[in-house]
């Protein structure tokens, strides 16, 4: 098992603190569970934590949410180090993770990573020298039929094809939040062309 | 094929309003205190007469599952656990449901908590699914704020609590006992059983854990009937079911359908057909990344069900549909898959976790035929080898693939190994 600290060289920082307004939200989060079984907020916990550190755990994130829900250290590191949305190591502003599994290779994920790349100037796990963008491969996003996908951040943009890539990537670059979903302008996972069935559902309800 | 009026999603692609009104207005929440007022037996004995089996892969009915809970428990609490961490490769039904109509999921949770007795329910969604988790959190707090969960939910005097729990990445979470430690706060390792989580499950108390698909129909049918559920499809394998179908068809997409649907009438209706043709359709998983690749010739002929599929040696699993054409590389098809499955053990069973990626290294050296011809028949006895002896189906949803790939494309495997002696032959020796 790795161990969580660093081991790519990066400084880990010396101390981590919840903001006020996170302790709240870690109060709520501790309210979901029954008493005593505080150790389940661990995994919110940790996301609250990597948001509030630039989208990556220090070790002494970890120690505070440890601290906080009084377990031992070891147990957060275990999940910490168990689930791949935890980032041990520093990430870009912008974490760019393409879908490679089957469903997604079969429509082109090879071409969708190999535009990033270039665009980038970055490997599969790098992160440019600017600090802006991390490249990566993920197993399936559970997407397939909006293949191929790629996940920016929190939002997910789907149907693309390696001449979206440096569009989307300009427009993080220019500050821009690029619209998610299908990049060919469908509304979701209806057939390209619009659904087969449900004919009748497929504009906003008239009530009215 | 189903008429639109048998259709259980009808907001499934996100045209209308997600949340409580638009809900209402396709019939969710309509009088679903009628329903309880039923009473918990008469729930249980009505899904169990749909026919309807979980939606998760396994196929187990649901309505059996809930009868297994225990009775009259006053001195723990019992919980409801929706699985939500699709992640199955091929599969992105659930993902619908979460961010299209959660409210149906919600309201089946209400019905379904009632039935085996739980105070609360936590909705376990893939970390991901961010977006989604959203959409159902806001469904949550409109269906707390007009009184339909929550103290009293629907002013029936049973109080019930709905709570989603975000996972972080780990696919071995979409096993149920895998799920339940991580709701605990734990690494997602699969516990044994017995224990079965219906006598000890969330924090060692009573718990079901179903899949959204097969709670989100569940207000339909108890409004329907469950003759109505039931008369859709074939016996011992009825109703409507979401199918997700990519790869290299025209038009990927999710669509509801009748189960039992012949696979080529679904493809070719929905999905626009095989790219280039049917005749161009080299192979299909028909059930997500876990069951066993079809060739064409089963194919042409084979029905969307759980026992068709299990006929002819595969399975309907989630009724993920990955279509492949004659130009795809097969065996880097599976090879892929070894590759995640090798990614995804999670580590606690050593047939499991040596044998995933001593797998992925063999069935990547078949992708280029840089092996020994013997070495298929090794491969193939180690797949057995994991079969059935882990604690989780993980090693079994790993051998599969593999075992299908040689049952139906072995002379392209032998093809391959002999075009790389061939070509170097001092190297391949």
């Amino acid at each position: 098992m790795s161990a969580p600290a660093s081991d790519h060289g990066h400084v880990e920082p010396t101390s981590f603190t919840f903001t006020p307004e996170n302790l709240e939200l870690a109060k709520r989060i501790i309210a979901k569970y029954p008493a005593g079984k505080q150790a389940s907020a661990c995994m919110p916990l940790l996301d609250v934590a990597q948001r509030q550190h630039g989208g990556w755990l220090p070790r002494v994130a970890m120690d505070a949410v440890a601290d906080l829900l009084g377990m031992p250290r070891i147990r957060v590191y275990e999940v910490a180090t168990f689930y791949t949305m935890y980032n041990k190591n520093p990430v870009g502003r912008h974490h760019i993770q393409v879908c490679t599994t089957t469903p997604c290779w079969l429509r082109g994920s090879d071409e969708i990573v190999h535009a990033c790349k270039n665009k980038l100037g970055i490997g599969v796990g790098e992160t440019t020298a600017d600090g802006q963008f991390t490249l990566g491969e993920v197993e399936c996003s559970g997407a397939c039929v909006n293949a191929p996908v790629v996940q920016i951040g929190d939002d997910y943009y789907e149907d693309v094809a390696p001449e979206h890539i440096d569009g989307l990537i300009e427009a993080l670059k220019r500050g821009e939040t690029p619209k998610p979903g299908s990049q060919i302008g469908r509304r979701s996972s209806e057939p390209v062309g619009g659904p087969t069935t449900l004919k009748d559902f497929t504009t906003a309800q008239a009530d009215d | 094929m189903l008429r639109d009026e048998d259709r259980i999603f009808t907001n499934l692609y996100g045209f209308q309003d997600f949340g409580l009104d638009g809900a209402r207005k396709r019939g969710d929440w309509d009088n679903t205190a009628a329903i309880l007022a039923n009473g918990r037996e008469w729930i249980i004995e009505q899904v169990k007469e749909s026919g309807l089996r979980g939606r998760g892969g396994a196929g187990f009915s649901t309505g059996m599952k809930w009868s297994f809970m225990p009775k009259n428990v006053t001195d723990k609490p019992v919980y409801l656990v929706i699985n939500a961490d699709e992640g199955e490769p091929g599969t992105c039904k659930d993902r619908d449901i979460l961010r299209h109509d959660p409210h149906k999921l919600i309201e089946g949770c209400l019905i379904a908590g009632f039935a085996i007795g739980a105070s609360a329910c936590y909705i376990y969604i893939r970390g991901e699914f961010y977006n989604e988790g959203s959409n159902v959190q806001r469904a949550i707090d409109e269906a707390y704020a007009a009184g339909l969960i929550g103290k009293n939910a629907c002013g029936t005097g049973y109080s019930y609590d709905v709570y989603i729990h975000r996972g972080a990445g780990a696919y071995i979470c979409g096993e149920e006992t895998a799920l339940i430690e991580s709701i605990e706060g734990k690494k997602g390792q699969p516990r044994n059983k017995p224990p079965f989580p219906a006598q000890a499950g969330l924090y060692s108390c009573p718990t079901t854990v179903n899949n959204v698909e097969s709670i989100a129909v569940v207000p339909t049918i108890l409004r329907r009937g469950a003759s109505w559920f039931a008369g859709i499809g074939r016996p011992k394998n009825s109703g409507t079911k979401l199918f997700c179908i990519s790869g290299h068809v025209n038009n990927p997409c999710n669509v509801e359908e009748e189960m039992g649907i012949p696979l080529k009438e679904l493809i070719e209706r929905h999905a626009g057909g095989v790219r280039g043709g049917w005749d161009n359709l080299l192979a299909v998983i028909p059930g997500g990344s876990s069951v066993p690749v079809l060739p064409k010739e089963i194919c042409d002929t084979v029905l969307m069900d759980f026992d068709s599929l299990r006929e002819v040696r595969s399975g309907l699993g989630t009724a993920a549909v990955i279509v492949m054409d004659k130009s795809t590389d097969i065996v880097k098809a599976i090879a892929r898959l070894s590759q995640f499955y090798a990614h995804e053990s999670c580590g606690q069973c050593t047939p499991c976790r040596e044998g995933t990626g001593w797998m992925n290294r063999v069935m990547q050296r078949m992708v280029s035929g840089n092996a020994r011809l013997e070495e298929i028949d090794m491969l193939l006895e180690v797949t057995k080898q994991v079969e059935g002896h882990t604690i989780c189906a993980l090693g079994d949803a790993a051998a599969w693939p593999i075992q299908g790939l040689f049952r139906h494309f072995r002379p392209e495997v032998e093809r391959r190994i002999q075009a790389y002696r061939n070509a170097a032959p001092l190297a391949a020796e």
